[in-house]
């Protein structure tokens, strides 16, 4: 569904008063998101993993400058999403309740959101399918708690059925309960059909719910390994890359053993 | 009750404002009767000062003075003018309408249009915002009364499209004066006023929202598909309002300010003429009624916009 | 690359204009200030640029004059109240109390218009320079101060405030390290808007009649004798004295946004 093939992404920026200089943060990206798949994208924070969800989505800012192809179901995106394409198509759940207006009702936000994903639906109803009541359409973003918060985003988003979504860092901050419900969700979407690129660095809680994870380090992709090679409490010897292996066997319950 | 304590911080607040203005006034080393009498002072002995100064009663300690004055103020006398020769009442009565009409009229005209200016400059964004800015820029640096006297010279003198002063035909009594005429009159210095108000509100509106547009909920409503003017009528308008309507209240002072400039150049016949008559002529019972009432006013405007931010804005308030 | 050279290329023209602002009356001497019968009411032409008064004296000589009357009056003026605005503000972050005193000190500031506050200040001082420039420092700063202190309290509402606040950190640490380099660019941009308030009341007061002595060849002065003589078509008695006030405001204006723009992080990526 989605397939990213040499993704080079580089920054513009200055040093001292006049000096320009470029910085690289993804370099010679290869990765496909097939339909019916999560495929998690695993890394510490700076890795690269946010703005690879913006590069899919067209939104870098001005100063950023993209090499390589971005395909989404056969259309090349990489020069601008498609206005039909964002939101309809690819959405994005994002992080923060910050992504929420702070002075809207989250009734009106939602209302919103359908209008320009054009989507159909009554609020109320997709409200209830995550669990949430009426009385919510009323409260501000400030009100919401952590996990009603991320439904409420999940909700915006999942309105108009899109096929590819993006979650960038849907489960920070959350208790392992609400944790669990938004990747069950997650899950639920890439089982109906659809395919989700869930970008996390709690790779032990994205596990159960991925079917493939692929390692990102300094912007550089170091390993795509199918999430079923990461078990037992053993050195994790079916996992190809020494990167993966590392990072499992550092995990809690594996050793933590940083040097092996 | 936090109403009631309101009211009372406010009324507290202007006692002492009257209190430092009366003193300000004593510490003046302007004498009243000097001023009042002028090029005229040569003819006056020292017994008729004297007798002039009894009758003000600035005779009196400063304190008395002012114990004299507030007691009358409070029973609704703030005093005679002796400028104008006539109760303080009078002068503000036949003064409060035109200046109401003209700085009124700008505050609410630049209010409007400075909000639609910062809208218009971030959201078409390149030259629009550019010549929006370099608009702003310009006129926040242009003295209020120079302008007013370039839109005289040349629409009044040169043009001769507009009156060269005042709020009707020279001559004729204000209440002969038809709407037309005033309108003829107040267009000018309405203008001057209403170009010099924009800008200030337009350079906060737009400040704010180039600040909304980096915002997370701005990425988010872009990720949806949005477009740029779906965004600001959503987001950008919501979250700058509250900015622009705290400065448009906060530059109710300034408008004042400008508009005692505007009524100079104009002679338009407002409280900011009075005012300046008042200054020179050391007349201290106007200057102090007019200086407490543009004082309530602008306190009320700043209050306002107080309650506006706690009213309105949901990360204020409790609920 | 061309937004950045074109900022430091403004600042460095604007510093120089300023610069030769200050210096230039040194040069002219009393020119421009002695009457001289022989050129009363002259346009504009060869032998004087900007023109003459009513009094023979140059149009060019005598506004060079006023601004740099304006300058030091308007830097001295400004620099005092940015002071007083930062130190009210930064004392309102401290706790309720100070913020309940220190907002009725800017209350009570506010609750009157400039003007009438400067007209007020300037009669109480006697009037003259001295006078002006207490008046103007006095009067300016609670408008700044207001814009600051409702910044503080959108910053003391954010998340990154209360998480600071729960890990125990004092108030100094929490107002030196997380509100004050907020505040810094809307201080940057107050004294930007302040500059030219500075001066242009400065101007505004001498024009009423309230500030510099009529003796002084301030813009104010020139532009009051100006409007006596409107009527009589004799534009750049006017024209020429605002232009050159202008001029001046607007290279501070330049100055300040070029700063802002070679200091800002957010702006220093484009």
């Amino acid at each position: 569904m989605l397939s990213i093939r040499h993704l080079s992404l580089r920054f513009r920026r200055y040093q001292g008063l006049l000096r320009q200089s470029q910085v690289t943060r993804l370099s010679d990206l290869s990765l496909d998101v097939a339909a019916g798949e999560v495929l998690a994208v695993a890394g510490a924070s700076g890795a690269g993993k946010s703005l690879l969800a913006h590069a899919i989505l067209g939104l870098l800012p001005p100063n950023a400058i993209t090499e390589g192809a971005i395909t989404f179901q056969g259309r090349r995106i990489d020069q601008g999403c498609p206005p039909g394409l964002r939101g309809r198509r690819i959405a994005l759940v994002p992080q923060q309740i910050s992504h929420l207006d702070p002075l809207a009702r989250v009734g009106d936000q939602l209302t919103w959101a359908l209008r320009r994903t054009k989507a159909k639906g009554a609020p109320v109803e997709i409200l209830a399918r995550f669990g949430l009541g009426p009385e919510v359409l009323r409260l501000y973003p400030r009100h919401l708690s952590g996990g009603m918060a991320r439904r409420v985003l999940l909700a915006m988003v999942s309105a108009a059925a899109p096929d590819l979504l993006i979650a960038d860092e849907p489960t920070a901050g959350l208790d392992p309960e609400n944790r669990d419900m938004v990747l069950a969700l997650l899950r639920g979407h890439a089982t109906r059909g659809g395919a989700v690129l869930l970008i996390t660095h709690d790779l032990a809680a994205a596990l159960p719910f991925s079917d493939r994870v692929a390692l990102l380090r300094d912007g550089e992709l170091c390993g795509m390994e199918d999430a079923r090679d990461f078990t037992g409490t053993g050195t994790g010897a079916a996992l190809c890359s020494p990167f993966a292996r590392a990072l499992w066997r550092a995990l809690p319950g594996n050793g933590f053993d940083a040097n092996a | 009750m936090a109403g009631i304590f309101l009211i009372l911080r406010q009324i507290l607040l202007l006692s002492l404002v009257s209190a430092a203005v009366f003193a300000l006034m004593k510490v003046s080393p302007v004498d009243p009767v000097d001023a009042y009498l002028g090029p005229a002072i040569a003819h006056v002995s020292p017994e008729q000062k004297a007798q002039i100064a009894a009758s003000w009663g600035i005779d009196r300690p400063a304190h008395e003075q002012f114990l004299a004055w507030a007691g009358h103020l409070l029973s609704g006398d703030p005093g005679h003018s002796t400028t104008y020769n006539a109760p303080v009442l009078q002068v503000l009565g036949d003064r409060i309408g035109p200046s109401l009409a003209l700085a009124g009229g700008a505050w609410a005209l630049s209010g409007l249009l400075g909000f639609a200016l910062g809208l218009l400059a971030v959201a078409a964004g390149g030259w629009t915002d550019r010549v929006i800015r370099l608009y702003c820029y310009v006129l926040a640096a242009t003295p209020t009364f120079w302008l007013a006297m370039l839109l005289l010279m040349v629409f009044s003198v040169r043009l001769g499209w507009t009156p060269i002063c005042c709020a009707g035909p020279v001559g004729l009594p204000p209440e002969e004066v038809s709407f037309a005429q005033k309108l003829h009159h107040l267009a000018l210095p309405l203008t001057a006023l209403t170009l010099f108000g924009v800008a200030q509100i337009a350079l906060h509106t737009r400040v704010k929202l180039a600040e909304v547009m980096q915002s997370d909920y701005v990425l988010m409503a872009r990720a949806q598909g949005a477009g740029q003017w779906d965004i600001i009528w959503h987001h950008g308008m919501r979250n700058a309002a509250l900015p622009a309507v705290t400065a448009l209240m906060a530059s109710v002072g300034e408008m004042i300010g400008g508009s005692i400039l505007a009524e100079q150049v104009f002679a338009w016949p407002g409280l900011g003429r009075a005012t300046v008559d008042a200054g020179m002529k050391g007349d201290v019972p106007l200057l102090l009624a007019i200086a407490l009432l543009t004082t309530l006013v602008v306190s009320g405007g700043n209050l306002m916009a107080d309650r506006l931010y706690t009213r309105l804005d949901p990360r204020m308030s409790g609920r | 690359m061309s937004g950045r050279l074109s900022a430091v290329l403004a600042a460095a023209l604007a510093l120089v204009l300023i610069l030769a602002i200050a210096v230039f009356p040194l040069l002219l001497g009393d020119l421009g200030l002695r009457a001289e019968f022989s050129a009363r009411n002259l346009a504009p032409g060869a032998s004087h640029l900007f023109g003459t008064d009513q009094m023979g004296r140059d149009i060019l000589a005598r506004s060079l004059h006023g601004l740099a009357l304006s300058l030091w009056v308007g830097l001295i003026a400004a620099g005092l109240s940015v002071l007083i605005s930062a130190l009210i503000a930064m004392a309102s972050g401290l706790g309720r109390r100070a913020d309940q005193v220190a907002g009725f000190v800017t209350d009570g500031f506010l609750a009157m218009p400039h003007l009438m506050l400067l007209i007020l200040l300037a009669f109480a001082f006697g009037g003259g320079t001295t006078a002006v420039i207490l008046a103007v420092a006095v009067s300016h700063w609670p408008r700044l101060a207001r814009i600051l202190r409702a910044e503080l309290l959108q910053i003391r509402a954010a998340p990154y405030v209360e998480t600071a606040r729960a890990l125990g950190r004092s108030r100094l640490h929490i107002t030196w390290h997380h509100i004050l380099p907020h505040l810094l660019p809307q201080m940057l941009v107050g004294f930007l808007l302040m500059f030219p308030h500075a001066i242009l009341h400065e101007a505004a007061l001498t024009f009423l009649g309230f500030g510099l002595e009529p003796s002084r060849p301030a813009i104010g002065v020139m532009l009051s004798e100006a409007m006596r003589h409107i009527s009589a078509g004799r534009w750049w008695l006017a024209v020429f004295p605002g232009v050159m006030l202008l001029a001046l405001v607007l290279s501070f204006e330049m100055l300040g946004t070029a700063l802002r723009r070679l200091i800002s992080p957010r702006e220093a990526q484009c």
